[in-house]
Parts: C-alpha cells; structure tokens; sequence
C-alpha cells in the first residue's frame, strides 16, 4: 500500500487524549476562544442541542394545552406565542445550523483531507454571532414574546403589540452567522482539497454542505432585508408593505419565501448528505450512481430557489404565477426521487450491518418519502387550496422537514459520535430511544394528516369534540419522542465519561474521516493524506486483503 | 496568480469609457423614447456595471469559480425580479394595490 | 515568490500564498454575491411596484434632483477609479503615490455622502418622508408614497455601504502610508477595492431608476 487515503494512520498514533483535538489543552479559554473546526463544531453542537430543548419543551406545552377541545392551561394569546416560539427556535436556532455547523464544521477539513477551513477566525465568530442572535431572540421572548407565526407576515406583524422587533432582529443577526459558516464552506471546498481530491473524489457529504451553502449565502439576504423591512415598519412606520401607503403584503411574502422555501433544503440536504454517508458504511458498498447523486444534489440546490410561490397559492397571487410555481414545484419532487431510489438501490445487495444509524436511515427513508409525496400531492394547487393552513400543511412539513433533518441529525449523532470523542455507546439502549424517536414521531404527526384533511385550521388552541381522538394520539407521541430524546442525552453523557474506547474506525468504514485516528488530532492528520480512490471504494482491485489488516 | 494583470491604463480606459456612458444615459433620458426608455437606459446600466467588474473588480482575469458565481448570482437576480413582478402584472384588477391612498 | 517575505502572512494551513491569495478573494466574491442578493430583494420589490404603478413612478422619478443624482454618479464613478490606481500604485511599489489616489477616493466618498445629505434635506422640506411620515402636496396618492418608500430604504442601505467603505477606505489608506501593504502582499486593499466597486456598481443601477426613468 502506498498513497492510499489508509496511509496517513501513523503507528503509535492511538487515540491518546494528550495528543487528539480534545486533550491538546483543557482550559476553558482554550475552547471559548479556538480557531479549530473540530472544536467549534461541537460549540455549536452544545448550542443546537439547547436550541431543540427549548423548541421543543414548547412544542410539548402545546401537545399539551390540544389534549382537551377546551382551553386547558393557557388562553389564546399565549399559545400564539408559543407556536410562533416553537416555530423560530426550532427553523433558525436548531434546523438550519445544527447539520451544517456543529457536523458540517468538524468533519468537512476530514473529509476533504485539510488541516482546517478556509477562514478559522470567521468560524469562530460566526459562534459568537450565532449567540448574540439567539440571545437578542431570547430577549424578545423574555419582553413579551411575538405572536406573528414564525412567518412574520405583514400586516399583522407590523401591528402587534408583542416584541416582534427583537425577535426580527435577532434572526437577522442569525442569519449572518450561517452566512458567515456558507461562505467558509464554499472556499474551503475550492481552495483546501488534499492532493487527489478531485470533485468527483467528494464524499457526498462534502457535496451536500457545498450545495446547502450556496443557498444560504445567496437566499439568507433577501430573509434579511424583509426582516429589516418589517422591522423598520414596526418601528418607525416605514410602510413597505402597507396598503394604506401603496404596499402590498403579497410582496413581503415573495421575498420572505425567496429565502425561506430555500431554507427547507439549507435543512434537508445536509440531512441527505448525512444518510448518503450512513448508508455507504452500514451496506459496505460503493453509492449506486455518485453522478445521479451529485446532479440531484446541486439540482436541488437550484430548482429550490424556483418553487417559493407554492407557499402562496391561496395569497392572492395571480393565477400565472401560481400556475407557473405549482410546475416548478413538481421538478423538485423528481431530484429527491432520484436520491432515494439511489439509497435503496446502494441496500440493495449491500453487506448491510445493522446499527443504531441505519434505524434512522429507515426512519429517514419513510418519513421522507411520506413527506415528500404529500409535497406532491399539495403542488397541485386545487388540492392545496383544500389543505391550505390546515393540520395537513403541519403533518407535512413535520414529516418532511422536521423527520427529515431530525432522524439525519440523530443519525449523523449516533455514527460520528465514536470519530468525535472516541468512545462507543451502548447499542441497547440507543436502539431503544431510536424505537421511541421513531416510533413517536409517526404516532406524532400521521394523526395530523387526517384532522388537516377533516378541516382542523393550524394555529388554534381550542377545537371541535369529534377532533379530540387524534388530537390524543397526536399529544400520547409526542411524549414517546421527548423520553426517547432524553434517554439519549442520558446515555450519550454516560458513554462520554464510561464508554469504551472506540479504536480509529468502530465501523469498518472505507469513508476518509475514519482513516485518521478518533477522536482526532489537532491536525487532523499527521502527514498530509493523498487521496487515489473514490470514498466508498469498499473494493479496490488489488488491495481487498488490506481492508480487513 | 493571474498573469495578465490589468493595469493603470486600462483603469484610465474604464474610467472614460463610464464617464461617456453616464452621460450618454443622461442625455438619452431627455429624448421621447417612449417604451425603449426603461430598456435602454438598464441595458446602459448593465454596461456600465459589466466594465466595473471586468477591469476594476479584475473578473477578466479571473478563471473558475468567481465567474461562476458572479454568473449564479445574475441567474438569481433574474429569477427572483421576473417571478416577482410576473405576479403583479398578470394579477386581476381585484388584486391590485390600491391605485391611490390617504 | 520569496519565501521570506510572505512567511509572516502565510496562515499554516494553506500550502503558499498564492493559494491562500486565491481564496481570500473568492470569499470576498461570495460574499459580495451575498450583498448582491440584499440588494436584488430591494430591486424586485422596485420591479413589482413600478409594476403596478407605472405613471406614478415616472411622475415621481421626475421629483428627485437630477442635477444631485448625476453629479453622485461622477463621484462615485471617479473615486472607484481611484481605489483601481491606488492598487496599481502599491503594486508597482510607489507607496506614497498610493496612499495619495486612497486619501483622493475617500473624500470622494465622503462629498457623495454629502450630497445625498443635502438631498435628503430638500425632500424632508418638501414633505417627503418615508411611509407614513409622506405628505407631499405636490406629489399626492399611494404610488409616489411608496416610490418615496423605496427610494429612501434603496439609498439609505446603499448609504450606509458607503459609509462603511469610506471607514474601510481611510484604514486601507493608513496602512499603505505605513508601508503595510507591499507589492508582495495586498490582500486587504484588494479586496477593501472589490467592496467599494460593488458598492458603485448598485448606485449606477439606483441612478437610473430613481433619477432617469422619468
């Protein structure tokens, strides 16, 4: 063997704490102030985390207050708040940075064989950042909350009495941060490739965050200046969008979707990337077509910024263009299709080990496919304008967006754990949770298809009688998902100070990550590696004896 | 590095050739042009701008990816002006802005 | 290249300058592309609008000072051609003469900023705020209010990018006179010189749509 991507594992370069990324120093400063990705990766790893605890004890509040058609515990003026809470923390706080920049960050200088990204120092601000928006958010939440929807739409949210500005304002200052991460990503890949890394040597995770992150620098602007809009309204009367003076809200709604249809992909491609990953491994096989899976990557990336009209079909839109968006729409649907034939078809034949990251694969392969066929189904716009604000909207974009990103979060959680601290958790238990994760989200969310159909508007906190059955079931799952998320925190923390030692690669992976030992070190790799195969190469020709040595 | 590097007199080139095309925008805004009024005074724009990124902002020199981006973000600019405004002008009279305010 | 002299601005995980060179100025580009997009949310707003109120936007380009608005155009225009020398200069290693063509940009920028003051004033005489504050009797009805609307959000933030390159400006200015920045090594003003041509490149699309389609 010699300039295989398996060279760079030195002898004697064992998982020593003294010498990985985590041992190297241990003082507080060494992490508040570090310029390593690994490092910051798992900032914003701790800080996504917090974010889901948040986002979702309230969501778990509203199951709550919708066990019972009658007002329960809260009037309706605190459940606005907390939908629109929920719906803030969760997309901007959790979805959008949790994949690309806690996993995004530690493990793209891996994958592409560089020592870290592009711009370090803006790395590390974009954490700061990061936390500044979120307590500007939190901020807001403690004056009076918003109660707009996480939507914002004029001219409701030019009116409130609720502090919507801060809320407004610091999602803006989010968005600099994830604009910061995009723009580090984008350079990285073209500038930091190890000798051999040619663009069709990218692991697909690579390719997704490459993907995700054109979208963000280019759509995250246009979210930025309808927030400054509706802000500067709030504030100072500036009437943008207000009939009254000649605006026209339909109009906030084009820009503020230009962005926000987007974002679903800035949250679901890193999640496709994480399952390409996780599906490679746990078959032992190479990707069914890498080509396929890159077009469809980076044709979802562009048809994505083509489809934000669907979200206002029922707005008040012409007739053009909601006929024009409602096509658009469907060519999405073929890009995502083309991915999950290419998994399926990668199981197909594969030396399939069965793991904690592969049940959430299948969690992730049905909740998507539910998901994205109901898309379908609501692209065409007569049946959308029957489903339109109702609890079908909510079950879809849960089951799409929110299972999609989530079981691709847990996933990516489950199969890079080992890579980042070095240590094995325990498979009983993390079977287990993934069951009750799994399992509640469906119980969850599938009830809600039906009340969207049988006519139950979103956004209520009372309802009729004949509803209360699923709205049951519905509240029952939510708390099987929350004890499966508290059960894995508690065996993760457990697997932190006990686990047992993992060793370089727990999972036999032919993936570039795993050739170097785990957790890291500081560099990453001690001599820079060359790269002369594809990443899920489980079979080269000559060395097949090595990969068991 | 990029070897044909751009230098102070194409700089003093560009800086002419805007200063004319200003004034001739400026000149053409007062003739009756009609309909090819909003065209032709963006087409001058656009000149305008391309000249400022070809030689001041060195995008002749460049290869690879920046004009791919610069191109992406042209694509962008078109998609989002076209859809958007597509919508105001082929909605009913109903769905208008109001024509006059307070 | 000497390997002595790029050393101290070599970060330890690029493998030379140039190649660091190279991306430090793609993500300037990516990032103007990103700024490009702020802008483009404002520009097809402008599109809808005058979409909707095509006489009362001819009408009101019409009430803006074209005398003002060509004059900001030169200035702009002159002082972008000043940052392109002053790069020339350091290059070929005239320092002085550098720092001369900056200082020369900067106060350019800020007589444009100036101007757009004295701009703002007249209109704030005549009654036109933005929004709710409009109250023009020369100018009444919805479509010159939100015309004024756009007007003053599309100028303020491409105002307020100058202003922020006109600070950009006098450090880059500050540390060629310094001797700072060499031949050898430029990265900042090369790309302090990218964002104030951006930032000219959006005014000589506002200069005609608030000014000169009339």
């Amino acid at each position: 063997m010699s300039t295989t991507a398996t060279a760079p594992r030195p002898a004697g370069a064992r998982p020593g704490q003294e010498r990985s990324y985590l041992g190297v120093e241990t003082t507080i400063r060494s992490w508040l102030a570090t310029t390593d990705h690994k490092r910051i990766g798992l900032l914003f790893l701790i800080a996504t985390a917090a974010a889901l605890a948040l986002g979702g004890s309230l969501a778990l509040a509203m199951r709550l207050e919708l066990l019972t058609p009658e007002p329960l515990f809260m009037d309706d003026l605190a459940y606005n708040r907390l939908f629109t809470l929920h719906g803030v923390i969760m997309v901007w706080l959790f979805m959008i940075p949790v994949i690309p920049a806690s996993f995004g960050n530690f493990l793209l200088p891996l994958m592409i064989g560089a020592r870290d990204v592009a711009f370090p120092r803006l790395n590390l601000a974009s954490v700061y950042v990061y936390l500044a928006g979120a307590a500007v958010v939190l901020g807001g939440i403690l004056a009076s909350g918003a109660d707009t929807g996480w939507t914002f739409y004029p001219p409701y949210s030019t009116t409130t009495p609720t502090a919507v500005v801060p809320v407004l304002l610091g999602v803006f200052i989010l968005g600099v941060s994830s604009t910061m991460t995009g723009i580090n990503f984008i350079v990285t890949t073209h500038t930091l490739r190890t000798r051999g890394m040619h663009w069709s040597r990218l692991p697909l995770f690579v390719w997704t965050l490459y993907g995700t992150s054109i979208i963000i620098v280019l759509a995250t602007p246009v979210l930025g200046i309808s927030l400054l809009l509706v802000a500067a309204d709030h504030a100072f009367g500036l009437g943008m969008f207000d009939p009254a003076r000649g605006g026209d809200p339909i109009l906030f709604q084009h820009i503020f979707w230009f962005y926000s249809h987007p974002a679903v992909y800035i949250m679901i491609l890193p999640a496709m990337g994480v399952i390409t990953e996780v599906v490679t491994t746990f078959a032992r096989k190479n990707l069914f077509s890498y080509g396929a899976m890159v077009v469809a990557t980076l044709g979802i990336a562009f048809i994505g910024f083509l489809t934000w009209g669907h979200h206002m079909f029922t707005a008040g839109m012409s007739t053009f263009d909601v006929a024009a968006f409602g096509a658009l729409s469907m060519f999405v649907a073929i890009f995502s299709a083309i991915k999950v034939f290419n998994w399926v078809a990668t199981l197909y034949g594969g030396a399939i080990a069965v793991s904690v990251p592969l049940l959430y694969l299948f969690g992730f392969l049905f909740l998507f496919s539910v998901g994205g066929m109901t898309g379908v189904a609501q692209a065409s716009t007569s049946l959308d304008v029957h489903w339109h604000d109702t609890y079908f909207i909510v079950a879809h974009f849960h089951f799409i967006m929110v299972g999609g990103t989530m079981m691709a979060y847990l996933a990516a959680l489950h199969y890079w754990f080992p890579k980042m601290f070095g240590r094995l958790y325990s498979e009983r238990w993390a079977t287990a949770a993934a069951a009750l994760v799994i399992g509640g989200f469906i119980l969850t969310f599938s009830p809600q298809f039906w009340l969207g159909n049988a006519g139950m508007p979103r956004r209520y906190h009372t309802y009729p009688a004949e509803y209360q059955t699923l709205h049951v079931i519905s509240t029952v799952g939510s708390w099987a998902i929350t004890g499966g998320l508290v059960l894995t925190l508690v065996y993760l923390i457990v697997a932190l100070r006990r686990g047992r030692p993992a060793g370089p690669n727990p999972w036999g992976s032919a993936a570039f990550e795993w050739q170097t030992p785990s957790p890291p070190p500081r560099e990453n790799y001690i001599t820079p590696p060359v790269i002369d195969r594809g990443p899920y190469d489980y079979h080269p020709p000559q060395q097949e004896h090595e990969d068991h040595g | 590095m990029h070897a044909p590097r751009i230098g102070a007199r194409t700089y003093l080139r560009t800086w002419i050739a805007l200063l004319v095309l200003a004034a001739a925008t400026l000149g053409l805004s007062f003739l009756p042009l009609g309909a090819f009024h909003a065209p032709v005074a963006l087409l001058i724009a656009a000149t305008k701008a391309a000249l400022i990124a070809l030689f001041f902002m060195h995008l002749a020199d460049e290869r690879g990816s920046i004009p791919i981006a610069v191109g992406i973000w042209v694509l962008l600019l078109a998609v989002l002006v076209t859809l958007t405004a597509a919508d105001v002008l082929t909605r009913g009279e109903m769905l208008r802005p109001p024509a006059s305010g307070p | 290249m000497d390997s002595a002299a790029t050393a101290p601005h070599l970060a330890s995980h690029f493998e030379d300058l140039a190649k660091q060179t190279h991306a430090a100025r793609l993500g300037m580009w990516v990032f103007i592309g990103s700024e490009a997009l702020l802008f483009s949310a404002l520009f097809a707003l402008y599109a809808a609008y005058r979409a909707a109120y095509p006489a009362a936007f001819r009408a009101a380009a019409g009430h803006t000072d074209l005398t003002l608005g060509s004059l900001m155009t030169g200035v702009l225009l002159t002082s972008s051609y000043l940052v392109a020398m002053g790069l020339a200069r350091v290059r070929a290693s005239r320092p002085r003469g550098a720092a001369g063509f900056l200082a020369g940009a900067v106060l350019l920028g800020i007589a444009f900023l100036a101007l757009k003051g004295m701009e703002y004033a007249e209109h704030f005489r005549a009654g036109i705020y933005p929004g709710v504050g409009y109250r023009s009797a020369t100018l009444p009805g919805a479509g010159a209010n939100i015309f004024f609307t756009l007007y003053y959000a599309m100028t303020g933030l491409h105002a307020l990018h100058v202003l922020g390159g006109v600070v950009l400006l006098i450090w880059l200015a500050w540390r060629v006179r310094a001797g700072r920045l060499t031949a050898v090594y430029h990265t900042p003003l090369e790309l302090g010189g990218l964002y104030w041509h951006f930032v000219d490149v959006i005014w000589v699309f506002l200069w005609p749509l608030f000014y000169l389609l009339r």
